[in-house]
């Protein structure tokens, strides 16, 4: 430790005042130096969570047996802050992230990659608690970390963790997924409430200012979508609307129009996530969510559907929340008074406005 | 923000590059100045942190007291009264690391400015009215007298704003002009009596420059004489210039509404909502980013 | 422009400060800038700072006319399909 018969500072480093040092057992860059504490982390924190016949060889590269031929892979990252949010923390969204790509991509997900950046001087005990969460929400999600990487930065140099988690996953035959397959009388359903992950974050982080009892809809989706396995022809396109919430699938290409009635019922946000919103001045349709499914499915399966989902507690929410009207052009909101609001992505961050 | 100038924004990079920590509500992190936007400007290293309330500036400034920290003031009247709550506060509790960039801006002049521009023709006033709930509806009782204009103040709800207009129609087919209020629930004749008495306190009206319609005579709020340990301007030595605006940006017409968003030259030609040139292309409420929007994709023309 | 919303007071403190409420989300604002804030009141919020107290009757009035509007007008539009 540094002050027991260190070099002495050269003038007193007054912007650190009220900097306390514990005693509690933090990351240290050497954890990331390939060493023997390396290993110490890979052998005491992710083998016991993590342990399959692949991972436990750690493998830089895994060799894979994957179940049938048409594959499907994807990455994300995650940089979420806070690291823990009423609803989840950055743990559990990585890996429901990563889960949720797969899934509405028409995919069952199989395998899943670990890598962490870490922060000199985390906390252990914030490490664990991350691990953890990734490990109940893979066990939940019935999928595997078969490889990972730990690097270890500087302080300052990132916030605390970032995760970086690629995902593997088979296609689920019949699947034909494209915004072009859209027709009109097509039926837009979603699975719960919008928005609620993006304004649950936000508050957690102006946590001094906002109260509520809002929770992020962090969840895996991939039930959801084999809960539609029996309609697969029927489905023509889905999306999970995560960053930019649900405009990105509104306004993903090829272009496609429906009319979202602006207040349908049952009301697809909660009030609290609404009110947020309203207070902040953003649009909850560009607020993510990171447990919803977007669909668009052929208007006779629109029931079948909607009760498969409903039968499950991560679609109690689902409902109808508009109607395709063309091939082609853009989706907007009817207002109550018959006026239209086109979708828009959001310009840029998701900021506090006052006008 | 629409109004204010890039010379504001200027000042306000100028003190984050001398060191202080340059706080803002987020509606001005995307409006460009002479060079930069606040945006680019902390991505370059800037210390420029995003509020909702001014009252976090004033936190910052007392868990921080080695930094300078300066509060960028922009809005109008309804906006100058948490900032001057807040100003309030600082000066009461004798904050001494806190001031404030001001560009606040009152409403009557503008309007008043506006009338007096023959190519204009305007005919009435729908009033804003969160504007009004601090300067009351008997603010714009000399348009209605001496102009003969009608003014209606209106709330935020749809059928406020089209009730409000339906109003206007009335009194102009019936050649009337008096103010109306039909945001009487939260608009009083005499606005807010505290806030008027606290921003006459602190602030003056001065001549300053609109973005795109030119200097307006005492429109300005800015601080007084005996508050300028406050002024950022004052305290840094700082020289708040116009700044410079794209020659070509024609937003000051489109916000008076005498030419189309199109007919500027750079309309879609390197002003596009995701690399705005002029403010109107900002947010989404601003003219040139809400006629991109429904135009350019619905195939209307003017 | 301006954007504000209605809250009700939930708590008054002595340091000029409170809670106010709306669906469920409370948040800190400061009520130095009206007169009198006390607990049930509806107030305008803007940036933290309670700018307004908004007239209770007056609301429940306006909005009643808003819904009779919105009623006559989708009606009128469901009968037109
Ligand atoms: S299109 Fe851009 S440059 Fe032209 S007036 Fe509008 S904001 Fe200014």
């Amino acid at each position: 430790m540094w002050g027991r018969g260190g070099p002495a500072f050269p003038h007193t480093p007054t912007l650190l005042k009220g900097f306390i040092m514990d005693q509690e057992r933090r990351v240290l860059l050497a954890h990331g130096g390939g060493g023997h504490l390396s290993r110490e982390l890979i052998e005491r924190e992710i083998l016991p969570r993590f342990s399959n016949e692949i991972l436990n060889a750690l493998p830089d590269t895994a060799a894979l047996t994957v179940p049938g031929t048409h594959i499907l892979f994807t990455t994300d990252s995650f940089v979420v802050q806070p690291l823990f949010f009423p609803g989840g923390c950055i743990g559990d969204l990585a890996v429901h992230g990563t889960v949720n790509d797969l899934a509405v991509s028409g995919g069952r997900p199989l395998f899943l990659t670990l890598a962490l950046i870490l922060e000199e001087g985390l906390p252990w005990s914030t490490l664990r608690q991350v691990l953890e969460a990734v490990r109940r929400a893979t066990t939940a999600c019935g999928v595997s970390v078969v490889t990972g990487d730990t690097k270890v930065v500087r302080r300052g140099q990132c916030d605390g963790l970032y995760l970086n988690v690629s995902g593997l996953g088979m296609a689920w035959p019949g699947f034909q997924l494209s915004a072009r397959s859209i027709r009109p009388g097509d039926a837009v359903l979603v699975s719960g409430t919008l928005g609620n992950h993006g304004m649950a974050v936000l508050v957690a982080r102006e946590k001094l200012f906002l109260e509520t009892a809002l929770v992020s809809d962090s969840a895996p989706v991939h039930r959801l979508v084999e809960a539609m396995l029996p309609w697969t022809a029927e489905v023509r396109f889905m999306r999970d609307p995560t960053r930019g919430g649900a405009s990105p699938p509104c306004c993903t290409r090829p272009p496609w129009a429906a009319v979202l009635p602006l207040r349908s019922r049952p009301c697809p946000w909660t009030p609290a996530a609404a009110a947020v919103a309203e207070m902040l001045g953003i649009s909850l349709l560009h607020s993510p969510c990171e447990g919803r499914i977007m669909a668009v499915v052929a208007p006779e399966v629109t029931q079948a559907v909607l009760a498969a989902w409903r039968a499950l507690p991560e679609g109690q929410g689902a409902c109808r929340i508009g109607q395709a009207i063309a091939p082609v052009g853009r989706v907007s909101l009817h207002t109550t008074l018959g006026g239209h609001t086109l979708i828009d992505r959001p310009q840029g961050e998701m900021l506090p406005r006052i006008c | 923000m629409c109004v204010t100038g890039p010379g504001t924004i200027d000042a306000a990079l100028t003190l984050a590059e001398r060191g202080a920590i340059l706080v803002t509500f987020g509606d001005m992190i995307r409006v460009p100045g002479s060079r930069l936007s606040l945006a680019e400007g902390r991505a370059q290293g800037a210390d420029i942190r995003v509020c909702y309330s001014p009252l976090e500036a004033l936190a910052l400034a007392q868990e921080q007291p080695e930094r300078e920290v300066v509060f960028l003031a922009i809005g109008f009247e309804t906006t100058a009264a948490p900032i001057i709550g807040m100003l309030d506060r600082a000066v009461r509790e004798g904050v001494g690391n806190l001031s404030l960039l001001t560009a606040l801006k009152g409403v009557p002049p503008a309007l008043a400015a506006l009338i007096q521009d023959p190519e204009c023709a305007i005919d009435a006033f729908l009033c804003p009215g969160h504007v009004s709930a601090i300067i009351g509806a008997n603010a714009y009782q000399f348009l209605a007298k001496t102009h003969h204009i009608p003014c209606v103040v209106a709330g935020f709800e749809a059928l406020d704003i089209l009730h409000g207009i339906r109003s206007l129609l009335v009194q102009h087919i019936e050649g009337q002009a008096r103010v109306e209020n039909p945001y009487a629930r939260v608009v009083r004749a005499n606005g807010n009596p505290r806030v008027q008495a606290l921003i006459r306190h602190y602030l003056h009206p001065e001549d300053v420059e609109w973005r795109g319609l030119g200097v307006i005579p005492g429109s300005g709020l800015a601080l007084r004489p005996a508050f300028q340990d406050f002024d950022a301007a004052h305290r840094f030595g700082l020289q708040v210039t116009p700044g410079r605006v794209h020659p070509k940006c024609l937003c000051g017409d489109v916000l008076k509404g005498k030419i189309m968003p199109s007919r500027c030259s750079l309309f879609g030609r390197g002003c596009h909502p995701d690399h705005p040139v002029g403010p109107c292309m900002v947010s989404t409420e601003g003219a040139c980013a809400a006629h991109y929007k429904y135009v350019s994709t619905e195939g209307a023309t003017e | 422009m301006c954007l504000a919303i209605p809250m009700r007071v939930v708590a008054v403190h002595a340091d000029g400060g409170g809670l106010a409420e709306v669906d469920g989300v409370k948040r800190l604002v400061t009520l130095t800038l009206v007169e009198t804030p006390q607990v049930g009141d509806y107030v305008i919020i803007h940036a933290g700072f309670a700018i307004k107290k908004l007239d209770e009757d007056e609301a429940r009035e306006r909005l009643a006319l808003f819904r009779q509007m919105a009623q006559a007008w989708t009606t009128s539009r469901e009968g037109a399909e």
